[in-house]
């Protein structure tokens, strides 16, 4: 009936049929179109990338000023750890279906949740990094004549870094992770296969949740390395006897904002 | 919204119609005793050759009946499950099995004996059937999942009246925006390639769902992958959507469907499916009482049923325990 032609699924183990399909295109199990390789897979992953990313620049463009001048000013914990608290207690699902009413559905609306969700880690860690900056640098660099501006920009951001890194790690994970639900929202990305599996069946689902799993482990990865490669030399000298750790694990440092 | 007080007695009404009609005439085929003029509210006392029977003999029997996790299945577990009990079988049940592939594992290993299932689902999802490939007649399809579920020693009991399949929807507005058309074929035609169409992500790519329209209409919309449906509409991020023929907000006016002519989708009536072992207990009596509660589920009523669970947020089991009362089949 249909000009297409792919070869069918065949039957194997779930986690090599998984990789068969990420590599070679199949024809979808209730039929009539063609499905996975790598073509489907990396269109899917380049949207996946893309929504991800804009969300979590937003985020960052709207917590780190917020977190730096509330940490600054030393006031406000209360407001940065309950905005953060409140934040991560709304599913990402109900605001993808709220946000429709003010954002339609689309790009908008799916960053807008993601941006949402990437908030609070970042703004919470950025706060608590400037708070914990050792007074005596701030009293001595304000000794020295410096601007208030200046010792935001110059001595605490610098010092804060490590703890923004790893909010910004988390928000990273959980954002790349959650853009599965995209679909939902006319934009496409790795969630589709996961979320049609009367098109991609089990290995269709199975094999975009490791492809899901392996840019989550890349981005956080990456963002290590530029972690480590801004951060301050005097910082990494006061740190070289630490373990070094490879991975962050997805939590922000709670303890410190008691 | 505020008329739906007004619709539900009216529709109590129909089904209390039916079912009246229904005694009346009998052991009837469905699909015949549609003539629903909302009468009047006829008293439920006259004497009830549709009552079920408790059989003492049943007690010793112990069927456990599944469903799926969503309010139509959730409605049909609680109809089957509490006609069982009327007729003295002792129930239990697991009313929130997920997907299908989980209920239908369920049930060949006998974690559960039985539960609703729809015929295209279970042609394509159990036994691997391309849509295309699906019988568009009712009754080949039926015939074919019977002969399906053999090996797996699993009997379907006849159909449900009522299919739940794809509907392509629109609000009343949009309706008259296009000029009424009647068939996907006029609104193929008359709505063209510039109208949206929301569906679930899945919808994308199923021939027998947009990629079906393509096929078979010749129509593309626009797709916009969404879970609104109704509210998609209401909202104004598409023209069209995917409804289901059983859909709740179906039963408000506010809303069009358009009759799939050309056979696009096929045919999702829900067959009870029981294991073998256990239909065979189940006597005559029994499966008589399970044909008879589902005669009266048109489309019309399954859409009222599901819209007191889905819109009014009634509890499936006390809906499915009204809809037995209404209409006849427990006091």
């Amino acid at each position: 009936v249909s000009a297409h032609s792919c070869p069918q699924a065949g039957d194997r183990l779930a986690f090599t049929d998984a990789f068969d399909f990420l590599l070679h295109e199949r024809e979808s199990i209730s039929g009539g179109v063609c499905i996975g390789g790598p073509g489907e897979i990396a269109d899917l992953a380049v949207s996946h990338l893309a929504v991800s990313a804009v969300a979590i620049a937003l985020a960052v463009a709207v917590s780190v000023p917020i977190g730096l001048w509330l940490g600054h000013r030393g006031r406000g914990e209360f407001l940065a750890v309950s905005v953060s608290n409140v934040g991560r207690a709304v599913p990402s699902l109900a605001l993808l279906a709220f946000f429709v009413a003010f954002l339609g559905i689309g790009f908008a609306n799916v960053t807008a949740v993601l941006t949402l969700l990437a908030i609070p880690p970042i703004l919470t860690n950025t706060y608590v990094g400037v708070r914990q900056v050792d007074p005596e640098a701030v009293g001595a660099a304000r000794g020295m004549g410096l601007t208030e501006g200046q010792i935001v920009r110059r001595v605490e951001l610098p010092l804060a870094l490590p703890i923004i890194f790893a909010g910004l790690r988390t928000s990273a994970v959980a954002v790349v992770a959650t853009a599965t639900i995209a679909p939902l929202a006319n934009v496409k990305s790795l969630g589709n296969p996961i979320l049609e599996p009367q098109t991609y069946g089990d290995a269709g689902q199975l094999g975009a949740a490791v492809v899901v799993a392996l840019i989550t482990l890349a981005v956080d990865a990456g963002l290590g390395a530029l972690q480590r490669g801004i951060t301050p030399a005097g910082l990494k000298v006061a740190r070289a006897d630490a373990p070094r750790k490879r991975f962050s694990l997805p939590l922000s440092p709670r303890t410190e904002t008691r | 919204m505020r008329s739906r007080p007004l619709r539900l007695l009216s529709a109590l009404a129909a089904v209390l119609a039916l079912a009246l009609v229904m005694a009346a005439c009998g052991g009837d085929e469905g699909g015949g005793g549609e003539t629903s003029t909302a009468g009047g509210p006829q008293s439920a006392e006259t004497p009830d050759a549709k009552q079920i029977q408790a059989d003492p003999a049943n007690a010793s029997t112990t069927v456990t009946v599944g469903s799926k996790n969503f309010a139509e299945q959730y409605i049909l577990g609680e109809i089957y499950a509490q006609t069982l009990e009327a007729a003295g079988f002792k129930v239990k049940k697991q009313l929130d099995l997920g997907s299908e592939q989980i209920a239908f594992k369920a049930l060949r290993s006998g974690r559960i004996d039985a539960y609703p299932e729809y015929t295209g689902t279970a042609l394509t999802s159990f036994y691997k059937i391309k849509t295309d490939d699906v019988p568009r007649d009712p009754q080949e399809s039926f015939d074919l999942l019977q002969s399906k579920l053999e090996a797996d020693q699993i009997t379907a009991m006849p159909q449900t009246p009522f299919q739940n399949t794809y509907k392509i929807t629109s609000t009343r507005e949009t309706a008259e925006k296009y000029g009424n058309p009647k068939t996907i074929t006029e609104l193929a035609e008359k709505a063209g390639t510039d109208a949206s169409i929301s569906g679930f992500p899945e919808c994308r790519q199923r021939t027998d769902c947009l990629l079906g329209l393509k096929q078979v209409y010749d129509w593309s919309p626009k797709f916009v992958s969404s879970q609104g449906q109704y509210s998609d509409l209401d909202k104004g991020q598409a023209d069209f959507t995917f409804g289901f023929s059983t859909d709740g907000p179906l039963s408000l006016d506010k809303y069009v469907t358009y009759e799939d002519d050309k056979q696009l989708f096929p045919p999702y009536y829900v067959s009870f499916m029981v294991r073998n072992e256990v239909h065979e207990k189940l006597g005559d009596a029994g499966l008589e009482a399970i044909e008879a509660v589902q005669e009266p589920l048109t489309e019309e009523v399954m859409q009222e049923l599901n819209s007191r669970v889905t819109l009014d947020k009634e509890k499936p089991e006390q809906v499915a325990a009204d809809y037995l009362r209404e209409a006849g089949f427990v006091k």
